[in-house]
């Protein structure tokens, strides 16, 4: 028989913290800017700046690790790791080896298969690297030090997953808990989340793990799970043909499919780590530590299960709306302005999720207040508009947050609930479609539809459908 | 001197400093790290069985700052440091992985 293997997989992951400036200096950290416009001394390693710490990047990462139920490391340090690369001005990138900010933590995900801890190793922050670009006409390479120095910190887990689905699982948790913080976005596709793959496969039932390879260039849920299986397969494919897995780097090619070995960036890896002195110590007291815990926000499971009691709408409806904390505070503050749970839930279920989606935004893209919400909810509440007229209110409301009173006046969109100027509308639609009211008194029940949606033509959609159809019947 | 440096050794540290020395250079190399090697082994002969390593002199922590944009655009200043300079960019030599 085959033999049976088993994929072992650990993540280390790259989260962009959500900060205003840089980690050592006090350059922003916004994106787009044009090349080098961020930068300073300190980002672009000039002999003789000094860092100095961002307080709010030590915040968010303590505030992730507590809430990945990690130890938090009372006396920490940053260390130097040394490598030679034109993004990286300094020939060293400031992280964390000996004295990571946090260690031993666990998370727990939940699949198909049940539920289950992974680990947490640590977490330790750091600054990322600079952007290079090859120009081919030239022949040389150009650097943009606008994301040198930029606030990242790196989770790495224990090899605890053992399957694409549990890895997605993982990160989903990982994205929620840090999304919920607001220490960062966590988008994949624009890198403010980013995922190393160190994956080794060994027989069922082996003690020891196999060698391992690690992937880089993840940039989706969907890449990282073809990429395990790809390098499960060639991992097989290797053992199987009595080769040997080789320890190194592979970049995966989510076009091609496949990964290819990357050239290391040094002949030789050896970081030569040893403690920054441009950074002095950080100790953190028992006082800090409660204060950022007080601060930790109502985190999605706890959320989901007060939307449950307090809330009549439904389960899929929680998941989606709590799958993302901008959306859930929107509902939540709408609900709190006097409307009723279950159509907040329906316009952010169905307009929102369409809108969303036709124009590929999450949902933290979108604008609209809860204040104007409401007011769209009252509005339809009142029947002061129809259904069709709100979802047009609405789509303006989408692009560019209008107060819908207002805007609903100024478009005079308000339905005519004069039943004088309504009956004489659908009496002249009457006598306009003899062939459809002879078919409705022929009894063709369908017939009045036609006629229904003559007269909403003729009142420029301003009419309340249920009064119009009232009407045809009392007149037909 | 106790500590001998091969010529493997200096080959190594040599591509992680990426420096390219003459034999002239690598023999001195040779010798100024042995002595350097040396002069660390006199350190180890101190017990320091309990003492924690030592990594900042100045008994200084927690030096913080806020999370405010103090720093303008300085572009042109920062780009005087560049060896070259195009579209607003370092220039380096070609560089890929």
């Amino acid at each position: 028989m085959a033999k049976q293997y088993e994929t072992v997989i650990g993540l280390e992951v790259h989260v962009e913290l959500a900060t205003k400036t840089k980690i050592f200096c006090g350059c922003s950290t916004a994106f787009g800017g044009e090349p080098n416009t961020h930068t300073c001394p300190v980002c672009t390693g000039m002999p003789g700046s000094l860092p100095v710490l961002n307080k709010q990047v030590l915040e968010y990462a303590v505030a992730v690790g507590l809430a990945t139920n990690c130890t938090i490391t009372q006396y920490c340090k940053f260390d130097r790791k040394n490598y030679f690369y034109p993004d990286n001005p300094q020939n060293y990138q400031i992280s964390q080896l000996y004295l990571p900010i946090c260690r031993n933590g666990k998370v727990e995900i939940e699949t198909e298969s049940g539920k289950k801890f992974v680990e947490i190793h640590e977490i330790h922050m750091e600054e990322d690297a600079g952007k290079l670009i090859h120009d081919e006409w030239d022949d040389c390479s150009l650097v943009d030090y606008n994301r040198s120095g930029v606030p990242l910190i790196e989770i790495v887990s224990e090899p605890d997953m053992r399957s694409a689905e549990e890895v997605i699982a993982y990160l989903e948790k990982l994205r929620m808990t840090i999304q919920y913080l607001g220490a960062s976005d966590c988008k994949l596709q624009e890198g403010s989340m980013r995922a190393d793959v160190n994956l080794s496969i060994r027989e069922v039932g082996a003690k020891e793990f196999g060698t391992r390879t690690e992937m880089k260039n993840l940039n989706s849920f969907k890449a990282i799970a073809r990429a395990i299986e790809g390098e499960t397969e060639r991992q097989i494919d290797l053992l199987e043909s009595g080769e040997k897995v080789i320890q190194e780097t592979r970049r995966w090619d989510d076009n091609k499919g496949e990964s290819y070995a990357m050239r290391s960036k040094e002949d030789a890896q050896d970081y030569r780590y040893f403690p920054d002195p441009d950074l002095v110590p950080i100790v953190l007291d028992d006082a800090f530590l409660e204060e950022i815990r007080a601060k930790q926000p109502e985190f999605r499971e706890e959320k989901m299960l007060r939307y449950k009691e307090e809330f009549d709408i439904p389960e899929y409806d929680i998941e989606i709306i709590t799958g993302s904390k901008h959306m859930a505070d929107i509902f939540e503050a709408t609900v709190a302005l006097g409307s009723q749970p279950k159509k907040v839930s329906n316009w952010l279920m169905v307009e929102t999720l369409r809108l969303l989606k036709e124009n590929s935004m999450d949902p933290e893209d979108i604008r609209f207040s809860p204040e104007n919400l409401a007011k769209l909810i009252s509005l339809t509440d009142a029947k002061a508009i129809n259904s069709s007229v709100a979802k047009e209110v609405f789509e303006v409301m989408f692009k560019e947050d209008i107060d819908p009173e207002k805007y609903v006046e100024e478009k005079g969109l308000k339905t005519v609930n004069d039943e004088g100027a309504l009956r004489k509308t659908v009496e002249e639609v009457i006598a306009n479609n003899p062939q459809s009211v002879e078919d409705y008194r022929n009894g063709k029940e369908k017939a009045i539809g036609f006629l229904v949606g003559q007269t909403m033509k003729a009142m420029k959609g301003k009419a309340d459908p249920g009064m119009v159809n009232q009407l045809l019947k009392e007149l037909l | 001197m106790a500590n001998i440096i091969s010529d493997e050794t200096i080959e190594y540290v040599g591509i992680l400093a990426k420096l390219e020395l003459s034999g002239e250079e690598k023999e001195q190399a040779k010798k100024d790290m042995g002595s350097m090697l040396d002069y660390i082994d006199k350190l180890g002969e101190l017990d320091t069985e309990g003492v924690e390593p030592m990594s900042h002199v100045f008994p200084v922590k927690n030096v913080f700052r806020e999370d405010v944009v103090t720093n303008g655009d300085v572009r042109e200043e920062i780009l005087k440091n560049a060896p070259g300079e195009k579209n607003g960019m370092f220039v380096v030599p070609r560089t890929f992985e």
